[in-house]
């Protein structure tokens, strides 16, 4: 299941940043940061609860680049 | 200027700390007054960069241009402590430069957003129903498929669907790029997306707004994004190999020379190596690439999206500016996929006798041919007439009217029925007629070419494209015809719809240098379209399918488009290489003269920030699709 969430986020290397830390959050099967349209588009794992998963996907960001933002 | 609360807020700080930095210069100060003055602009420009340096270190993220800012910085600031020259004023400038540069490129990256997202606002966020008999606005999302909405002149349609009653005209720019408005009558389909512009019009949806042009192509054009070209992953790579290479390259420029010369016996001068070392570090950020590059695409798919032009991704786009050979599905491209009868060659019974028998006898068939047959007759067709319809699959069908054998067909069913049918030298599809057993004519049917077409191909051949190649399932005669009064390079002719793929692949290269795109209508070409470098589907409003299937989409069904999107495509590559090239350029000159201790760090400083101004302004040129 893909679905696509707003982000704000001050320059693409922070938004490369975000990719990579979502990627890595457990439920995620593949994330997207695409910056220029303020969005990322997340691919969950089978069976997985897209609200149980965001918090961490935006905590996972948080963490690697403060200023950002992840509207869930 | 409009900004965000984030950029007033950073403006501001800007303009205080260069006030403060330029009256400071007029405060005669030494000593540790001096350095308290100089720290006050230095934290009011750089305390954020200094905060979030510490909070990435904390979190294990070493080699940002934040921590690399702060090391340069710091580095000068103590420089001129332990040197005692008291010039502080370098290490606020190159704070101050370097959020001059953050603000720019967070206003330019912003001022496209929102002009792209202006282009794009085709979505109406409401639409009009009829309850009660008074209007009722409702949220488009809420209607349901099969309900009546109601468009007011000045109005966008907001779902897709057919108009019941009313006519008007419909200003179809903001999907198609044709400044021309299109009139539309009861019966006819109409895209969301489009303005009515002169008559009220109740439209019966066919689709959710979700499912409509509009949602459709904004979906589209909004996710181009995440497919990334190679240029776009060549930087990303680059740019992680390039910061860590430079900071190696910096602490060796810092501790080499220096022990070197200690070696030699020579004073180690390491003010003056550290200081070139500093230099280095505020060279290191690849900002103007790490930026530039991405809004180049995202400009360039957003001014091809205001030409009718939809690219799927940035990887579509850089392929498109590679396309050598483009292949065109004759039918619906190249041509209207209307037949017309344009002449009748009759035997011995008359013309319009010879027309309406074979109406009749193809008056059940929905083939495009058997309705322009009927559309050339001038009678109307009784089907009181009519009994014993055969159909021959490929060939024709033979039926009985007014109690008269009539075949019409093509010549292989003339040869199963025994009937010999001549050649004949014009051009187009050839219906031949026979009634009980004897061959009475055919009639010589043609597609009609678009008026573009010829202009499509010249304008392709212009463009450096090599080969334009048509496929169709034409017999050869005919092809030709149509191939050389356009000027098309190659034909493949006869081919069934399964041989269209395999005559593609055959005019591959596969090198991945001249690409190969091929153009179709996306009716019953979806696998080609899919196995094509790039895939083009024209005339798309409202053919999901086709939007799918294509990597290109353009909107109305002018072949002139293809060279367009070639021409944009090319125009949106060649900004991405200027940019590309121009900052490695500079990055280069600059570390060499920083390196023999030719440029300070004023000029390394106004040199990243002036390349990154310079490509971003570059970048958005893509945006301006203008007469290419």
């Amino acid at each position: 299941m893909t679905r696509n969430y707003k982000i704000d986020v001050d320059c693409p290397a922070c938004a490369a940043k975000m990719e990579a830390a979502a990627k890595k959050v457990e439920g995620v099967k593949d994330a997207v940061v695409n910056f220029m349209a303020l969005k990322m588009k997340v691919d969950f794992e089978e069976g997985t609860d897209p609200g149980a998963v965001m918090p961490s996907v935006r905590k996972a960001c948080k963490r690697v680049e403060a200023d950002c933002e992840v509207f869930i | 200027m409009t900004m965000t609360a984030k950029q007033k807020k950073t403006f501001g700080r800007i303009i205080i700390a260069a006030l403060m930095v330029v009256v400071l210069h007029f405060i005669p100060s030494t000593g540790l007054l001096r350095f308290i003055l100089y720290m006050i602009p230095y934290l009011v420009i750089g305390y954020d960069i200094l905060l979030k340096a510490a909070r990435n270190i904390a979190h294990g993220q070493v080699f940002d241009e934040c921590f690399l800012m702060c090391v340069a910085t710091l580095g000068a600031i103590a420089l001129a402590i332990w040197e005692g020259s008291g010039d502080y004023t370098e290490a606020v400038a190159v704070m101050l430069f370097y959020q001059i540069g953050e603000f720019f490129q967070g206003y330019a990256v912003s001022k496209s957003r929102k002009s792209i997202s202006e282009l794009m606002d085709i979505r109406p966020d409401s639409a009009n129903i009829e309850q009660d008999g008074s209007l009722v606005t409702v949220d488009p999302d809420d209607v349901a498929v099969g309900s009546i909405i109601v468009v007011r002149p000045g109005e966008k349609v907001p779902i897709d669907g057919v108009v019941t009653s009313g006519a008007s005209s419909l200003d179809t720019s903001a999907l198609t790029g044709e400044p021309v408005p299109r009139s539309i009558h009861e019966g006819d389909e109409v895209a969301s997306g489009c303005v009515n512009l002169s008559g009220e019009i109740h439209i019966r949806t066919t689709k959710e707004a979700g499912e409509s042009t509009a949602s459709k192509i904004l979906d589209l054009v909004e996710n181009a994004g995440s497919r990334k070209s190679r240029s776009e992953d060549f930087i990303t790579r680059f740019s992680r190999v390039y910061t860590p290479a430079v900071c190696i390259a910096a602490l060796a420029l810092a501790l080499l020379p220096p022990l070197v010369r200690l070696a030699m016996g020579l004073a180690p001068t390491w003010h003056d190596w550290i200081y070139r070392a500093l230099t280095f570090l505020v060279i290191s950020c690849p900002c103007a690439l790490v930026i530039s590059i991405p809004l180049s695409f995202f400009a360039g798919i957003g001014g091809a999206s205001r030409e009718g032009v939809l690219v799927k991704g940035s990887n579509y786009l850089e392929a498109l500016s590679k396309v050598r050979t483009v292949v065109f599905d004759k039918t619906g491209t190249l041509t209207k996929g209307v037949f017309t009868v344009n002449e009748v060659h009759h035997n011995k019974l008359p013309r319009q006798e010879v027309l309406g028998l074979a109406a009749h006898a193809e008056a059940s068939s929905s083939h495009p041919v058997a309705r322009s047959i009927e559309a050339a007759w001038d009678g109307k067709v009784d089907r009181k007439r009519i009994a014993g319809i055969q159909e021959y699959p490929g060939e024709g069908v033979t039926a009985s009217v007014d109690d008269k054998a009539v075949a019409v067909g093509n010549g292989r069913l003339m040869s199963r029925l025994g009937i010999e049918a001549p050649g004949c030298h014009c051009s187009g599809t050839l219906v031949h007629v026979a009634v009980d057993g004897s061959y009475e004519g055919h009639l010589v049917i043609s597609d009609v070419i678009k008026p573009n077409a010829k202009a499509a191909i010249d304008a392709l051949h212009a463009s450096g494209v090599q080969r334009c190649v048509m496929l169709t399932g034409d017999r050869m005669e005919a092809a030709k015809d149509t191939a050389s009064s356009l000027g098309i390079d190659e034909v493949h002719a006869q081919l069934l719809p399964g041989d269209k793929v395999s005559a593609l692949e055959g005019l591959m290269d596969g090198s991945g240098k001249a690409l190969t795109a091929f153009v179709g209508d996306g009716i019953n070409d979806a696998p080609v379209l899919s196995r094509a470098d790039v895939g083009i589907a024209m005339g798309a409003m409202g053919s999901d399918a086709a939007i799918e299937a294509a990597d290109v989409v353009l909107m109305d069904d002018d072949p002139l488009k293809v060279a367009k999107a070639i021409r944009l495509s090319r125009r949106c590559m060649r900004i991405v290489w200027e940019n590309i090239i121009f900052a490695l350029g500079v990055k280069g000159i600059c570390l060499l003269l920083g390196a023999f201790g030719i440029a300070n760090m004023w000029l390394a400083i106004f040199a990243d920030v002036g390349v990154m101004v310079i490509a971003v302004l570059n970048a958005i040129r893509a945006l301006k699709a203008g007469r290419t």
